[in-house]
């Protein structure tokens, strides 16, 4: 997808946010704000991303882990426009997402461990 | 990211930041996280999603909501995100997705309009979300007594009610482990209860 940005001068926003979704406003899956997404090898070969925003995307991701919030906040785009980019971009092999630990599974194991991690990291700080 | 462990999983934690408008979530979040406090935006729309319906409307359709988050590395494959809630706690849309996952939450009070906090409280505890409160003292100043606070909340008397100065990194810190030491006790006492 080749988006013209000079064509859309004076409009307002440089794109209009859900065009770079063509018009789509759910991702195939969702993705939590604080899932960390990282570029795969297929994706910082570079030659399978179709656009402007996919390369900004997979070039950033590729530097170090990204959570979904700092990729729409990085990108300028609402939470929801970045979500769709960054599936479709998973769905095709380009980006890893790797979601958040949920305290709430009931798997208390992992619960107390990743607690007690949080907890010694924050006493490193 | 190459010093990563190779069967490490990585992961990632966040903490919510709530509390009235102007109370200093983001200043909060600010002195301790590794980044320049980010903004994401959600846009919800009313009724209409379509691409290319505004050019002649000015009435606005969408109501976009903000929110203000700061990013800790804890470890190469764990990394800690504080979010701080949107200013307007009728966005509760946005308040279901931020607490979903939670470790837990702080709300900071500023003892002169202790009602602000009032409905942040409520969203937790009916959630169940472990929360601090968390009193920012403004100027060093003392306002109040923590106790008085307690009561003028009418939270539990276990629920930690901590002072703090959001500007000062070390007093951030204290709180934030505050909470993971508090969330972290409730955790293993209900997994001593449960294998009991």
């Amino acid at each position: 997808m080749v988006i013209d940005r000079d064509e859309s001068v004076g409009v307002g926003a440089l794109v209009r946010p859900y065009a770079v979704t063509r018009g789509r406003t759910r991702p195939r899956v969702d993705i939590a704000m604080e899932a960390l997404v990282e570029t795969t090898a297929r994706g910082r070969s570079g030659g399978f991303l179709a656009g402007q925003e996919q390369q900004t995307i997979a070039g950033m991701c590729g530097v170090g882990l990204q959570s979904m919030a700092e990729i729409a906040a990085r990108m300028q785009m609402p939470l929801g426009v970045a979500r769709v980019l960054v599936a479709d971009m998973a769905a095709d092999g380009l980006l890893a997402v790797h979601e958040p630990a949920a305290l709430t599974d009931g798997d208390d194991v992992v619960g107390t461990e990743l607690l007690e991690r949080v907890l010694s990291g924050l006493r490193r700080l | 990211m190459a010093d990563r462990p190779a069967n490490g999983r990585v992961t990632s934690a966040k903490i919510v930041i709530a509390g009235g408008f102007g109370v200093g979530k983001t200043t909060l979040v600010g002195s301790v996280s590794e980044i320049t406090p980010l903004t994401t935006e959600a846009i919800m729309t009313a009724a209409s999603e379509g691409v290319d319906n505004n050019d002649l409307v000015t009435q606005k359709t969408t109501t976009t909501v903000a929110m203000d988050f700061g990013r800790i590395t804890i470890d190469n494959d764990l990394i800690l995100y504080l979010f701080g809630t949107p200013g307007q706690t009728r966005f509760w849309f946005m308040w279901d997705e931020l607490v979903r996952g939670a470790i837990g939450a702080v709300v900071l009070v500023d003892t002169r309009r202790l009602a602000d906090s009032f409905a942040a409280i409520d969203f937790f505890e009916h959630r169940r979300l472990p929360y601090l409160v968390a009193v920012n003292q403004f100027d060093g100043k003392q306002f109040h007594d923590i106790e008085d606070v307690r009561e003028a909340l009418a939270v539990a008397p276990q629920t930690p009610i901590v002072p703090c100065d959001a500007r000062h990194r070390e007093s951030t810190k204290s709180v934030l482990i505050n909470l993971v030491e508090y969330v972290l006790s409730m955790h293993r006492s209900r997994t001593a209860g449960a294998s009991a």
